[in-house]
């Protein structure tokens, strides 16, 4: 079959028709963790447009690939919920082991690697059969969630056992261990999945690792100038998709520290609300978004100019938030 | 009396890893309780569960053998209580024998004090998970010993921050005649004077009225004085101290051991990740986790950290690490814990609580130190003879 010019043009003014409805407005996503809820706010506007009954402390979110559906951990409802984002009601309970807190959607859109908090499981669901694939030992107090880019491995850090878990996706199964920091949170791959980088609450450190050897190859410190270092806690972790700067939440200081990662340097402390937690950028990173647990806020930083321009309002102990 | 509490826990390794392929690195850890009669008290509704301490052993030893798995590390416990310090020590003696190194104690100072003295020069490091006492952290200083339990200095200053704060100064004080009522009355008076609090009163309790049925007369009687801010009580056993909270002369709190409580641990602490840890406790022990289970909880967790960190069992390997700067303990209270190195005392934030809420965790905002805010509580080195691990 042949396709005339003409036709070729029309497919194109189609194409960008039904991108029109992207081109509204971005909304980003949080979870209120002692509300039950998740507030949707308008990034235009900067006004809370939506606020929404999920179940029981929600925690971790996430989109899947074409940002249709949102998957809630309803930690103490001990299930990951599906949204339907375009009638924004749930639609599926899927199973998820007790106590889920965070989790990771694999590349294929189909494997959800959960983190069972109470178990010392992490816990791997088929959003597609919404069966759990497979349950995998880690550490006590499995928290950070991530899987590398190219979708072969999944990582687990757990909170008490201070360790990186690595999981070999194909085989689902345990294939190494690296000691971090105390009360490991956060990890979070480079875009070319050649790092990962992986905050420590309690120890106050980011490490990054090497991910072709598993070992620590740099450990970042923190120091704000009048705050004790012990309330400088890492939780949240972001990193530009050029991969030169990262962004790390620190917890109750209610800083994000900007780091160049060439020099892994800390270049600036940004102020936010209290107990800063996890971040978000838009999807042009001009913006990054932060949850502020105890001011019960999301700060606003605009990133080219390291600013933070203002602070939204949302439920009580927001957690998650994620942009779509 | 001696006898076993449990069989030996045996851990087996659950995953066997692929690269790892050094033999099993074995920590075995023994924890030992002197049964003390306890005295008679008037209020007899919530005694103190027989296993504080050694359930907190146990939930360490399983949360340590989840991390060894992977290091294959196998931590083992034995355990033993008995009603003399000498059965205590004839137990350990043979237990030292059979190369146990770390010995998780909970008993009153002075039993600490004979065991201590009696290991003075064996490689052993003993865990005081059971006494407040501040002698043993600013006089006697027994060798070889590390302190999980906050010093009764420590809670009280805890306490001394909290009336500071709120611009309360004024104290009525009452405390009982019983050896650890004393300790923590002296430890009040001592925070008193620290933080510039005036004892309006300073009273004893010693009458032997059955207050449960004449508080009402006897209480408003006993603490009237012009005024005070608060009523701070030194009662560890829990004997007329319940029956002064909404007895007293004029309507104040009541704060110390009752009422407004400075403590180690308690059910209501669920912030930092701690829910989790409660979670874990209550589904282990059917019950809920108190001070004492959590200092011999964090006593396990050192040695587990200090092993995991260098990969060795050994005592004097693993004392150091925990002298070390890089020492640090995820304790649940939202700040690294690390030990003193003058006098061996975990450095820890005190809860301050009510019987179904937290009221604040000190330190306290604008409490300040040098080296870290958790040395706004307890001893300074200065104030200590102790230099036990200074090197």
């Amino acid at each position: 079959m042949t396709i005339s010019p003409r036709l070729t043009v029309s497919a194109a003014s189609l194409a960008l028709a039904l991108l029109a409805p992207a081109a509204q407005a971005q909304t980003a996503w949080v979870s209120n963790e002692k509300d039950n809820t998740i507030s949707v706010i308008d990034l235009e506007t900067m006004e809370v447009t939506d606020t929404l009954e999920v179940g029981k402390r929600p925690r971790g979110i996430i989109f899947n690939k074409d940002k249709s559906l949102l998957y809630i951990c309803a930690s103490d409802s001990d299930t990951v919920q599906v949204m339907d984002v375009e009638t924004r009601k749930i639609i599926a309970d899927l199973p998820s082991g007790e106590d889920p807190e965070q989790f990771a959607l694999h590349p294929n859109d189909r494997f959800l690697y959960i983190a069972n908090e109470d178990d010392a499981l992490a816990t791997v669901v088929d959003v597609k059969t919404g069966e759990v694939v497979k349950q995998i030992d880690v550490g006590v107090e499995p928290e950070g969630m991530a899987v590398s880019p190219d979708g072969k491995l999944a990582v687990n850090t757990s909170e008490t056992t201070n360790m990186v878990h690595w999981i070999d996706v194909e085989k689902q199964e345990l294939i190494d261990n690296t000691l971090v920091g105390q009360r490991p949170r956060h990890a979070e791959f480079t875009a070319d999945g050649t790092k990962l980088w992986v905050s420590a609450e309690i120890g106050g450190t980011v490490s990054v690792i090497d991910v072709a050897t598993r070992q620590v190859e740099h450990e970042l410190d923190f120091h704000i100038r009048g705050m004790q270092p012990d309330r400088i806690q890492p939780v949240g972790i972001q990193i530009t998709g050029d991969g030169k700067t990262a962004f790390v939440a620190l917890g109750p200081s209610n800083h994000v520290a900007v780091v160049d990662t060439a020099s892994m340097e800390v270049k600036d402390y940004l102020l936010v609300g209290r107990r800063v937690w996890h971040m978000a950028f838009t999807e042009d990173e001009k913006m990054l978004l932060t949850t502020n647990g105890i001011s019960g806020d999301v700060s606003v930083i605009n990133v080219p100019e390291l600013r933070v321009e203002k602070s939204i309002k949302v439920g009580r102990f927001p957690w998650g938030i994620r942009v779509r | 009396m001696l006898r076993n509490l449990l069989q030996a826990v045996t851990a087996t390794c659950l995953l066997c890893l692929p690269g790892l392929s050094q033999a099993t690195l074995s920590i075995p850890l023994a924890y030992l309780k002197l049964e003390t009669e306890s005295a008679p008290v008037l209020s007899n509704i919530l005694p103190e569960p027989e296993d504080a301490g050694l359930q907190g052993v146990q939930l360490a030893i399983s949360d340590s053998n989840t991390t060894g798995r992977f290091l294959k590390h196998e931590y083992r416990l034995e355990s033993a209580a008995a009603d003399s310090v000498a059965a205590l020590i004839t137990q350990a003696q043979s237990w030292l024998e059979e190369g146990i190194h770390y010995f998780v104690l909970d008993m009153p100072a002075a039993g600490l004090r004979e065991f201590a003295a009696h290991f003075a020069d064996e490689p052993v490091l003993l865990f005081n998970a059971g006494s407040r006492d501040t002698g043993l952290r600013s006089r006697d200083c027994p060798a070889n010993t590390l302190h999980t339990r906050p010093s009764d200095a420590m809670l009280a200053d805890a306490l001394g921050q909290w009336y500071v704060s709120r611009k309360q100064k004024n104290w009525f004080l009452i405390s009982g005649s019983r050896a650890q009522d004393n300790g923590f009355a002296d430890a009040l008076r001592r925070t008193a004077k620290r933080y510039g609090i005036t004892l309006v009163a300073d009273k004893a309790w010693t009458f032997d009225t059955d207050l449960r049925r004449t508080a009402a007369q006897e209480m408003p009687a006993f603490t009237r004085a012009d005024d005070y801010d608060a009523v701070v009580v030194a009662d560890v056993a829990g004997d007329f101290g319940e029956y002064v909270l909404h007895n007293t002369w004029l309507p104040r709190p009541v704060a110390g051991t009752q009422g407004l409580m400075p403590l180690a641990w308690h059910r209501s602490v669920e912030q930092w990740g701690a829910a989790q840890l409660q979670k874990r406790f209550e589904e282990q022990a059917g019950r809920w986790m108190n001070s004492a289970d959590y200092a011999a909880w964090a006593a396990v967790r050192s040695v587990a950290e200090a092993v995991t960190r260098t990969n060795s069992a050994e005592p004097g390997g693993v004392l150091d690490y925990l002298m070390s700067d890089d020492f640090e303990l995820a304790g649940f209270k939202g700040r690294k814990l690390s030990y003193r190195r003058w006098n061996g005392q975990l450095r820890q934030p005190v809860p301050l609580v009510h019987p179904r809420a937290l009221v604040a965790q000190a330190p306290l905002d604008g409490f300040l130190h040098p080296e870290t805010e958790l040395d706004t509580l307890g001893l300074e080195q200065r104030e200590s003879d102790c230099a036990l691990f200074v090197r």
